[in-house]
């Protein structure tokens, strides 16, 4: 039977029309009034990254599907490798070890973990005998997920360790229990409570909740101790809240989350970026100041504006339009991801493909989370956006390759596991 | 049933998409805090300064030209890194410990993002930094109009320029005034501060976080160009005013010379003065301070702001005001035995004809003429007691110009000594005074004391028979019609035309056969009055007020030299000289000797020395 290649046109749309506004913003961020071209500099970069993006983007379509379900588990493992080599041999910059200096280039073999990561736990799931609700198939999933992170986390670059959270969704999608999600959300909520209103108080109302409940349910004997159970941990979880943040984590990582929290006013320290994020993003208004036009942009008030905060040039040149704009099409691509995993037909490829939107929509929440305030700096990437050609190529790899799984989907048959 | 796990997730991917757009919905579009704040941080106003306007004397020749200061300015905040600052501490002049302290300072003052780090930086410095500006970024300079003279003169007249007080800022009506302005303090700087600062420019660029332009904004469209101020002319004769300067060099005393017919003032000199250069904005820290602690007060205007005793000067308005009131007439005659009796008191005066005449009276001076004159007013039938008498003769004088303030364009004017009748109230009690507690008014003494600048006003009121106009420095402003109107009203005194002829026929006499006469000058009539002011803390003041020619006056002055003597010696002599300047400015005096003697004389007393 003769099989379609078809490429699916939406995602692909979805990706270049991201990729324009990203070297449009590069670019936009360190023109100095005309005294750069498109093709010089950072947006001269950018363009390369996509042209090589292009090459890989043909290459993998050229290969068969089969092909990198055969060498997941190499991807993967040399990955891995890369990873620990990193920590002997890569180049420090800005505090984190986590560059390989390969001729006049760098690359950040963290940005590609997750490539090799969605292919590990793709292939360890989609085995026959694997499954979620057995404890051992859970603790080799988390080790899958948790070796890259320590890595990462060794290299001193706990933001790009955070996203391997992403694949929890995976999990989850996959059968892991909801309580793992429960819990881990109770966990954030908890800490953030603790920090705003105080261990005290939230230990009251953890009381009163627990009072009301019980009173409706007291003759349900078999829920008393549970719900007490679980109110105690809560409480007993408040308590240590101070000493983690205290003292696993860092000075800076304290002040990130404290100003996020308004706990803490530091607009010339920690709050620095955050502030002059918001304010270029907020002073964009409806409309935009205009394409290169934004007075703060080109002011250089914002550290790290062509990475990190790229996000703050499309506000404040493309206004609320462009912005909110950029927030669709990423949540156009990402609810298209997921509905190519789920009409892929191998729960390899299903997984594969819903950990790269996963990973695109973790990126996205925290990424732009943080210039608008609402998450704590933490120094990752907005895909295809962000200057840097290891997360351009990074991103590239795993959209490509979920695109390319899709569209060879006909050749396969029903999975019977869904 | 675990694809609806996928709803779930599809679900958690739009509610964090509405949430960011409905947050930068209300950062962008309902809260324009941001956008101002954006503003105040990446936008500069730049000031620029116009051309303050120039200031010429009555014959066009420039006096006052701008010169170009530069501060070297910081932008605040200031990001030091990548600033190599002990090669700018080297290059300014500068320890590090000093660059730390400035630019804490800098970062205190900090107005519109920018604060000035070093005053007046000096053309050599730079020359040094300036071509290597752009390595130090977040400095930058600014330029602003300091002043420069080309005269060595005049200082007391043009006054200076300073920066804008704290307590200016917060009284301005409108906001024209920023810190770090500068404005007219002294002088015709700060009366005429309105024509001569023009109007400043304004552009608005944006800056980087180092400060460094990144181009106008709005193309420049809010930008405003400045309007250069307006130039002024004054009444005075720069050579008049040199040559005045030369003569009372090294005294202490002063000079005012006005034109009668129209109330201009020639020259205005009160010494020791001070050097306009050493007070620009730039020299003026350096030489304030011992300035303002000299003894010889060099800051103080004595021509507008001392009041002396008139002495003699006094004698001709006395006799108008006598002759106005009826107490004397043009053909009266006292005897003078040399002395006025006044019961068991004797006031003195000095050999010359008895009886004495009006004329003589003035020529020769007599004390005695005037205790009578002055006795005979003050116990007129008309008048019901000494106080209404005392309240007409205050009268008269107020309407020459006296113990008020004439309203002058020079800075720092005393209205001058003029009691009123409650002051006498207040010394003897009410009704229990009389002619004879104030009799030596009638001679220039007692409670009584005239600014040079009255006494030349009395002069030119005298010249004109009777009526004056305002005195003022200010002729003309360009691009304006009219001075301000006060200086064009005629002021008409309570003296009549007719009773001044006799008064000026006495004081011709002065100058041919009376206290002036040895110091005549050929080919001028001059109507002048002596007088020897006395001084109970040191040698008498020698004082002198004239008018020439007598007939037709065109110049009308008033001398006054501290703790020198008689007014025949030195406030005579030099009056005449100005005159002789005035009258005949191309040609040099044939009275060389007097010329140099009064040039050369040290005047000052010993004791205003010390510590000099």
């Amino acid at each position: 039977m003769e099989t379609k290649t078809r490429i699916d046109f939406i995602s692909l749309l979805l990706y270049l029309f991201i990729a324009c506004i990203g070297i449009a913003s590069v670019y936009s961020a360190t023109s100095e009034q005309g005294a750069f071209t498109l093709l010089e500099g950072r947006s001269g970069r950018q363009l390369m990254w996509y042209g090589v993006s292009v090459f890989l983007a043909i290459v993998i379509f050229l290969l068969n599907s089969e092909f990198f379900e055969v060498f997941s588990w190499y991807f993967y493992i040399g990955l891995m490798l890369l990873l620990v080599a990193v920590l002997f041999v890569g180049a420090e910059i800005a505090g984190s070890r986590s560059w390989l200096k390969i001729g006049s280039f760098s690359l950040q073999p963290a940005e590609f973990a997750k490539y090799g990561t969605a292919f590990a736990i793709a292939a360890f799931l989609s085995h026959i005998d694997v499954s979620l609700s057995k404890r051992k198939d859970l603790l080799t999933a988390g080790a899958i997920i948790g070796i890259p992170a320590v890595l990462i986390i060794l290299q001193g670059d706990a933001g790009s360790a955070l996203v391997f959270s992403s694949f929890i969704l995976v999990l989850y999608r996959e059968g892991l229990t909801p309580l793992v999600l429960v819990l881990g959300l109770t966990a954030i909520l908890i800490f953030v409570l603790t920090m705003v209103i105080g261990t005290g108080i939230l230990a009251g109302i953890v009381l009163a909740i627990l009072g009301v409940f019980l009173s409706f349910t007291y003759t349900n004997k078999k829920i008393i101790l549970p719900s007490i159970i679980a109110a105690v941990a809560c409480i007993a979880f408040s308590f240590s809240v101070q000493y983690i943040f205290s003292e696993v984590l860092q000075e800076h990582q304290q002040k990130r989350i404290q100003v996020t929290l308004n706990l803490l006013e530091d607009p010339q320290g920690a709050g620095y970026n955050v502030n002059q994020a918001k304010i270029a993003i907020g002073s964009g208004g409806f409309n935009g100041k205009g394409f290169l036009k934004g007075s703060h942009t080109k002011g250089d008030f914002i550290p790290e504006q062509t990475t990190d905060f790229i996000f703050c040039t499309i506000g404040e040149e493309g206004g609320w339009l462009w912005s909110a704009g950029t927030i669709l099409l990423f949540t156009l691509l990402i609810l298209r991801l997921y509905w190519l995993a789920h009409r892929a037909k191998k729960k390899y490829k299903r997984v594969f493909i819903f950990s790269v939107a996963s990973i695109i929509f973790f990126h996205l929440t925290v990424n732009i989370g943080m210039t608008i305030g609402l998450m704590p700096v933490i120094g990752i990437p907005l895909p295809l956006i962000s200057y840097g050609g290891s997360s351009i190529l990074a991103f590239s790899l795993l959209i490509f390759t979920a695109l390319r799984f899709d569209a060879s989907r006909d050749e396969d048959l029903q999975s019977v596991f869904s | 049933m675990l694809s609806r796990r996928s709803y779930y997730i599809y679900a958690a991917v739009l509610i964090v998409a509405m949430i960011y757009v409905y947050r930068l919905f209300q950062l962008q579009v309902l809260d324009d805090k941001y956008a101002v704040l954006a503003d105040k941080i990446s936008l500069r106003k730049q000031t620029i300064y116009p051309q303050r306007g120039l200031i010429f004397d009555r014959n066009k020749k420039l006096l006052v030209y701008n010169e170009p200061v530069r501060d070297l300015m910081v932008s605040v905040p200031f990001q030091i890194e990548g600033i190599d600052t002990s090669l700018l501490c080297e290059l300014i002049g500068i320890d590090t410990t000093e660059f730390r302290e400035r630019l804490e300072r800098a970062e205190k003052n900090a107005y519109q993002r920018k604060a000035v780090f070093l005053k007046n930086v000096s053309n050599k410095i730079y020359a040094r930094i300036h071509e290597r500006l752009f390595e130090f970024k977040g400095f930058f300079f600014e330029i602003r109009q300091d002043r420069n003279y080309k005269y060595v003169s005049s200082a007391h007249v043009l006054g200076f320029l300073g920066e804008v007080s704290r307590s200016d800022l917060e009284s301005q009506e409108s906001d024209y005034y920023e810190q770090g302005d500068f404005v007219g303090k002294k002088g015709v700087e700060q009366f005429y501060e309105e024509f001569l600062r023009g109007e400043k420019g304004e552009k608005y660029i944006y800056i980087d976080k180092l400060g460094t332009s990144k181009g106008s904004y709005q193309d420049g469209r809010l930008d405003i160009e400045p309007v250069d101020g307006n130039d002024l002319i004054l009444t005075i004769d720069i050579a008049l005013q040199e040559y005045g300067e030369q003569l009372l060099q090294n005294k202490m005393g002063s000079m005012v010379a006005i034109q009668p017919k129209t109330g201009e003032i020639l020259a205005l000199i009160s010494s020791p003065f001070y050097n306009p250069r050493n007070f620009n904005i730039q020299n003026r820290s350096e030489f304030y301070g011992k300035a303002a602690v000299n003894p010889t007060k060099p800051l103080f205007n004595r021509a507008v702001s001392a009041p002396y005793p008139p002495g003699s000067t006094f004698k001709p308005l006395m006799a108008l005001v006598a002759l106005q009131d009826g107490a004397i007439n043009p053909g009266t005659h006292f005897p003078c035995p040399g002395f006025y009796r006044l019961g068991g008191r004797i006031i003195r005066c000095h050999g010359h004809p008895s009886p004495t005449s009006l004329e003589r009276s003035i020529a020769s001076s007599c004390n005695t003429f005037y205790c009578h004159t002055f006795r005979t007013m003050m116990q007129l039938d008309k008048y019901e007691d000494t106080e209404a008498a005392y309240r007409s003769w205050y009268n008269y004088l107020q309407s020459f110009g006296l113990g008020r303030a004439l309203g002058i364009d020079v800075n720092g004017e005393s209205k001058g000594w003029l009691k009123d009748a409650e002051f006498y109230d207040r010394m003897h009690g009410k009704g229990s005074w009389i002619y004879a507690n104030i009799i030596s008014l009638s001679f220039g003494q007692g409670e009584l004391g005239f600014t040079p600048m009255q006494m030349a006003n009395i002069a030119a009121t005298i010249a004109n028979r009777g009526y004056f106009y305002t005195p003022h420095v200010i002729k003309s402003i360009s691009g304006v019609d009219t001075i301000p109107s006060k200086y064009t009203e005629k002021h008409q005194t309570l003296v009549e035309e007719k009773y001044f002829n006799a008064v000026i026929e006495g004081m011709k006499l002065v100058t041919i056969s009376g206290t002036a006469a040895h110091v005549a000058i050929e080919g001028i009539q001059i109507a002048g009055k002596t007088g020897t002011v006395q001084n109970p803390h040191g040698k008498n003041h020698s004082a002198y007020m004239a008018f020439a020619p007598a007939d037709d006056p065109e110049i009308a002055i008033a001398v006054v030299v501290e703790e020198s003597g008689y007014g025949a010696t030195w406030a005579a002599p030099m009056a005449h000289l100005m005159i002789e300047k005035y009258m005949f400015p191309d040609s040099t005096t044939k009275k060389q000797y007097l010329e140099e003697r009064l040039m050369n004389a040290d005047l000052i007393p010993e004791k205003y020395k010390n510590g000099n």
